[in-house]
């Protein structure tokens, strides 16, 4: 067996926050295509938009942010969004690992994700009073800076002219998202309003998991060596869509002056491969610490928003995601980043168009490298979304789906017999949590509370599986999918 | 059951893909005219 420690990295911190957005929901890819089929699905949507204290007491997420642990939200019967559930949890906005954004305060953000002159985002002066104290207070963000106001006037004929899309707060005007308007932009689709708008959004609730991240480790931004980003939308012109830069875009942001950065794109498996690639890095002593960060995404905001409609539901894929990961060599404490060779789970190309390889790929040959059998793994984390987002658009419990497989692959290898299919699956899962946004819920969202319960000497070990479609891209039929485990830290067991 | 039947399958990337349905009905002696596998997420 290979001992932990072994020369390999650890993940020292994370930040897990949510960012609360419901007047962005309408940007949503599936609710703008429905609005622009239909005018009057805008209407409907906005009637089902939740309040913010709905979406902050939330169990799922408050799971998210570590108020809740998987196995408490587990216990707490559904449906979460009903009032009594609410009630049950106050109003914490911050926990553990972060914070739950207001759409009021990730507006100034926005805004301060901008960089150009003329700005692609501008902000109402009619707001000021109601947003400039909510950053300017605020304990992790105040540092942001670029936060100013200019009269609505200004540009309420550029949303009329379709040039710019306006920001809102229920009823309120709260500002704008330009186009580029130089010559060359405003030939390019690329940098429309819209377009801009997505980057900017995961630009700038990247930036926002960053910022707590530093915050929660106590560390200088310039501390930081290297800033992987891993989210997936595609920023660039059209000579160069999604080629890259938002990393350092948001090392800048944050104020990393002493660091580089790249983006890693894996469909739902880039925040697995961006740690990876982090970890290898760290391993190798090209770096000292890399944070590994995700951005919200935009286009996913509402995407299954016509069934909650249509039951009277709240939307309740409201929320971008926003998750941040520093990943150091061993500190003799933090819960060890296995890369020994062979220990991360491929889904290779030869292997991909079967399930039952792939998982042999992704679960069986790591734990065999390890010396390890699927039962000496206290919590496998597949992809995370909550339940109650996918089953009432039909789409059933993603959760429980995988750790099927999970079960199965078990029974397989002969470690249980297929009546303890149930009784593994209780023990090894946990329900999901994370809103359905891309890469957000495919497992690291469980980062969190495995660093937290391998540092209470609760856990020993934990097994994160993600998947990617890549056939979505329409140049393959092969999807991937990534495995990586955490062990508790020598030094934190004894 | 599916012997001489022409068969579409739609598989799932978190439950049981495509290619895996097909393998079942290909061993079944059924004949796959169309095969997709979903992402819901």
């Amino acid at each position: 067996m290979i001992n932990t420690g072994n020369g390999n990295p650890v993940i020292r911190n994370c930040s897990q926050c949510l960012v609360h957005v419901p007047d962005l929901v309408r940007y949503g890819s599936k609710p703008r295509r429905e609005i622009q089929k239909d005018t009057s699905v805008l209407a409907q949507v906005a009637a089902s938009l939740r309040a913010f204290e709905e979406a902050e007491r939330y169990p799922p997420n408050q799971t998210f942010i570590g108020n809740l642990t998987p196995d408490a939200l587990s216990a707490l019967p559904r449906p979460w969004y009903r009032p009594e559930a609410l009630e049950q949890h106050g109003r914490p906005t911050t926990g553990p690992f972060g914070e739950i954004i207001s759409q009021d305060l990730f507006y100034a953000v926005l805004k301060c994700a901008n960089v150009l002159t003329p700005a692609l985002i501008e902000l109402a002066a009619e707001g000021r009073e109601r947003i400039e104290p909510l950053l300017n207070n605020h304990p992790v963000l105040s540092p942001f800076d670029g936060l100013d106001f200019t009269a609505a006037g200004s540009f309420q004929e550029e949303i009329d002219n379709g040039s710019a899309l306006p920001l809102y707060s229920g009823d309120a005007l709260r500002g704008c998202v330009r186009r580029d308007n130089r010559a060359e932009g405003r030939e390019d689709d690329n940098l429309d309003a819209h377009t801009l708008l997505e980057a900017l959004c995961t630009k700038a609730s990247g930036a926002i998991a960053l910022q707590w991240l530093l915050h929660r480790e106590g560390l200088g931004a310039e501390e930081i060596d290297y800033v992987i980003t891993c989210g997936e939308e595609a920023a660039g012109d059209r000579y160069q869509r999604g080629a890259g830069g938002m990393a350092k875009s948001i090392a800048e942001m944050c104020g990393c002056t002493n660091a580089s950065g790249m983006d890693v794109k894996n469909f739902c498996a880039g925040p697995a491969s961006a740690l990876v690639t982090a970890g290898a890095l760290v391993k190798a002593g090209v770096y000292e610490r890399v944070a590994v960060v995700a951005g919200g995404s935009l286009a996913k905001l509402g995407m299954k928003f016509q069934a909650f409609v249509e039951l009277g539901i709240p939307i309740l894929d409201d929320c971008l995601g926003a998750m941040a990961f520093l990943v150091t060599a061993d500190d003799g404490v933090s819960p060890i980043f296995h890369l020994e060779p062979g220990t991360i789970g491929l889904a290779k190309v030869g292997s991909s168009t079967s399930d039952e390889a792939v998982y042999r790929e992704l679960i069986l040959k790591p734990l065999q490298k390890l010396g390890l059998n699927m039962t000496d793994v206290d919590k496998y984390a597949p992809e995370l979304h909550n339940p109650e987002i996918m089953e009432h658009a039909g789409s059933g419990d993603v959760v429980h789906k995988n750790y099927r497989m999970i079960a199965a692959m078990a029974v397989m290898a002969k470690e249980i017999g297929k009546p303890d299919m149930p009784a593994f699956m209780d023990r090894i899962g946990m329900p999901g949590f994370a809103p359905t946004q891309g890469h957000i819920p495919s497992a690291v969202p469980f980062i969190g509370h495995a660093l937290q319960a391998m540092q209470q000497g609760e856990m020993r070990r934990a097994m994160f599986l993600c998947k990617a479609s890549l056939f979505l891209n329409r140049l393959t039929e092969l999807y991937d999918g990534v495995s990586f485990m955490l062990e508790a830290n020598a030094g934190a067991r004894t | 059951m599916l012997k001489g039947k022409k068969v579409a399958v739609f598989g799932e990337r978190d439950d049981v893909s495509g290619p895996a349905v097909r393998k079942c009905v290909e061993a079944a002696g059924g004949e796959v005219i169309y095969e997709t596998t979903s992402c819901f997420v």
